[in-house]
């Protein structure tokens, strides 16, 4: 027994103990807190690197917690589907934790900071515990811690909104919970265990019950509303833009990401396609509903005022995309579906990274205000430019590779009216972030000050540690989509995973 | 004012037996019904009862926010503590059988379970009596 077999456990484990540590040391200096969380995520990311790594050489990793063997006991489940969101998620997180840091001074009172830290390590913490859980329980309990602190953090605004739009999530976050519980209880009622694997063999006996089907609903809607997959995306636009710019960031990418794992995980690996596309057919809907979001979402960003409101409505339009895949269910499709779930989360981190970074230096979002910002902030317009890009879907950033293989995958399927759809919503991705390079670069600067932006241009750009994650995502979709064979070869075990093969 | 004595003396006889309740059905928790959650959330109604018979001010003397705050701590980390041991001895986490076998002593896993129970019991009733602090206290001493 080396130490790396012990990996999953201290992916969940030493994180709690670091965000108690952060808080009582917090007691004492302030100063301390943010270098514990730092030092605590960063080696989350590595430790996840190398468990990636093990799982795509030797297979799948389980480990169960105090020796008992599943069902009986809870297991953790490392195979190449969630290692990879694994991988994603904590490098997402690596990097909000960096740009956090000089953005929180900023925007969230001075006697919230510690406790900001605590949640935040809380956040990252539950979220990875839902990743890499194989129980079901197991997963509505991290699913509660996380969204408690979710909850907490969007409130720690110091706008009074915020309190509002954290209420709002609150109200429906309960709801899913509410739901996926319910849900989970249905499963355990039919088949008396609470293991993913054991529920995958003992579910095909009862896939005429209407038990089952009432469960698959509720886990359905419950995930449904925590993803904001688009009529059940209320909560969503007030959450990201009332919140704190760094929480923006972390709850757009790493949050959001890990909700849909949870609903593929459900729906693929608990559920399997033999369910969703023979006994109770719904990809069809899904399909359906995730065009409209794809479109619906676009409009709804095309109209928005604020920067960060477009961005989130542009994420209820992003998520159409990966409900797309899911609705197509095969194996092309569910690869771009996998790498848009990273390639998402990468360029909507560092779109969330300049709205945050220009509210930090302007003190405003809105999109009236940014007349000319390329002249004061030239590195942040470039890195919103490249992933604009990216989330328009011009080649050869990852944007274009996830939604390439999704058209393929659609294709194949033969569905070329949907395929169209994915188009119209390129179009009008490039229209919502057209209007910010259009005010950025072409727009006139009000006022004659332009001389003094012009002096002082180096050091107004913002902190060294706000810029620097923002630019290394930005290379990163770049860098992602050119190199994207080595995704591939984490991406396509995963999606064959899902599929019920490999 | 006369109900103000009863409330008073009666919670004074109380408190005592609501704890020792508490521990009990921590204690309970390795064999049998109970444990570290249900017995912290009563140990947290003994302080409960304290704060309504005699005032927030009253007992915030007795445990302030940051003796709450490190029991919490505390709490936790007697059950990472344990967990960790575990993997010390070369077991999984949480595996009272490995301490248990390279110890060498016999039933060390109940005693185990007691003291991961406790640290659960701990924890919460500190989470509890924290709460009670925020939504009954009027600002002041947050955070």
């Amino acid at each position: 027994m080396t130490i790396i077999n012990h990996i999953p456990v201290f992916l969940v484990a030493i994180p709690i103990l670091a965000s108690l540590l952060i808080l009582a040391t917090g007691w004492y200096d302030r100063r301390f807190c943010y270098p514990i969380a730092l030092i605590t995520i960063l080696s989350q990311f590595l430790a996840s690197l190398a468990i990636l790594l093990r799982v795509l050489d030797g297979g799948t990793i389980r480990y169960h917690l105090g020796s008992w063997a599943p069902p009986l006991g809870i297991e953790l489940v490392i195979d190449s589907f969630n290692g990879f969101i694994l991988v994603a998620i904590l490098l997402l997180a690596a990097a909000t934790i960096v740009y956090a840091r000089r953005s929180v001074e900023k925007e969230i009172a001075p006697d919230k900071i510690v406790s900001f830290y605590v949640l935040f390590q809380l956040l990252v913490t539950g979220l990875v515990g839902m990743t890499i859980t194989g129980d079901v329980f197991n997963l509505y309990v991290f699913l509660e811690i996380s969204s408690i602190a979710a909850y907490t953090l969007i409130a720690s605004s110091r706008k009074p909104h915020s309190y509002l739009a954290s209420f709002n999530y609150l109200i429906l976050g309960s709801i899913a919970a509410g739901f996926i519980l319910l849900g989970i209880g249905n499963l355990y009622v039919v088949t008396g265990t609470l293991n993913m694997a054991e529920l995958a063999t003992l579910l095909p006996a009862s896939y005429h019950l209407a038990t089952v089907h009432s469960a698959f609903l509720f886990l359905m809607i419950g995930f449904s509303i925590k993803v904001a997959f688009f009529p059940l995306h209320l909560w969503l636009p007030d959450a990201y833009a009332e919140s704190p710019s760094a929480v923006t960031v972390l709850i757009s990418t790493v949050m959001a990401k890990v909700s849909v794992y949870a609903l593929f995980r459900l729906l693929f690996t608990v559920f399997t396609t033999a369910y969703i596309i023979d006994s109770f057919p719904v990809t069809g809907f899904i399909l359906l509903m995730a065009t409209v979001a794809i479109v619906a979402g676009a409009v709804l960003a095309i109209a928005q005022e604020d920067l960060k409101r477009m961005l989130a409505y542009s994420s209820v339009s992003q998520i159409g995309y990966i409900m797309f895949a899911l609705g197509v269910a095969n194996e092309i499709a569910l690869e771009g579906g996998l790498l848009h779930i990273l390639g998402h989360a990468v360029m909507k981190g560092c779109l969330f990274m300049v709205a945050g970074l220009i509210i930090y230096r302007m003190g405003t979002s809105r999109l009236s205000d940014m007349k000319g910002l390329s002249k004061t902030m030239p590195i942040s317009c470039a890195a919103f430019a490249l992933a604009g890009a990216s989330m328009i879907g011009i080649p050869p950033t990852i944007g274009f590779m996830s939604k390439y293989y999704l058209v393929l995958g659609a294709f194949e399927a033969g569905l070329w009216p949907y395929a169209a759809v994915l188009l119209v919503g390129s179009l009008l991705a490039a229209i919502y972030i057209w209007r910010f390079i259009e005010i950025a670069y072409f727009g006139d600067p009000h006022g004659g000050h332009d001389e003094d932006h012009h002096t002082h241009t180096a050091e107004r750009e913002g902190p060294l540690s706000m810029l620097a994650p923002m630019v290394c995502l930005a290379i990163l979709c770049l860098l992602f989509g050119i190199f994207v064979e080595v995704l591939m070869g984490a991406v396509g075990p995963a999606a064959l995973l899902l599929l019920g093969g490999a | 004012m006369m109900e103000n004595v009863v409330i008073r003396t009666v919670s004074r006889l109380a408190v005592p037996f609501i704890q020792i309740f508490a521990l009990y059905v921590i204690v309970h928790g390795a064999s049998g019904a109970g444990g570290g959650f249900q017995g912290g959330v009563v140990f947290a109604a003994s302080f409960i009862l304290m704060i309504i018979a005699f005032g927030t001010a009253n007992v915030r003397r007795r445990i302030d926010n940051r003796g709450i705050m490190w029991l919490s701590v505390i709490g936790i980390t007697i059950y990472a503590g344990i967990g960790f041991l575990a993997l010390l001895m070369a077991g999984n986490f949480l595996e009272y059988a490995a301490i248990e076998a390279v110890l060498g002593i016999p039933h060390l896993h109940g005693i185990l379970i007691d003291l991961v129970e406790a640290g659960i019991g701990i924890a919460v009733m500190a989470a509890m009596v924290s709460i009670i602090y925020d939504i009954s206290g009027n600002g002041e001493e947050s955070s």
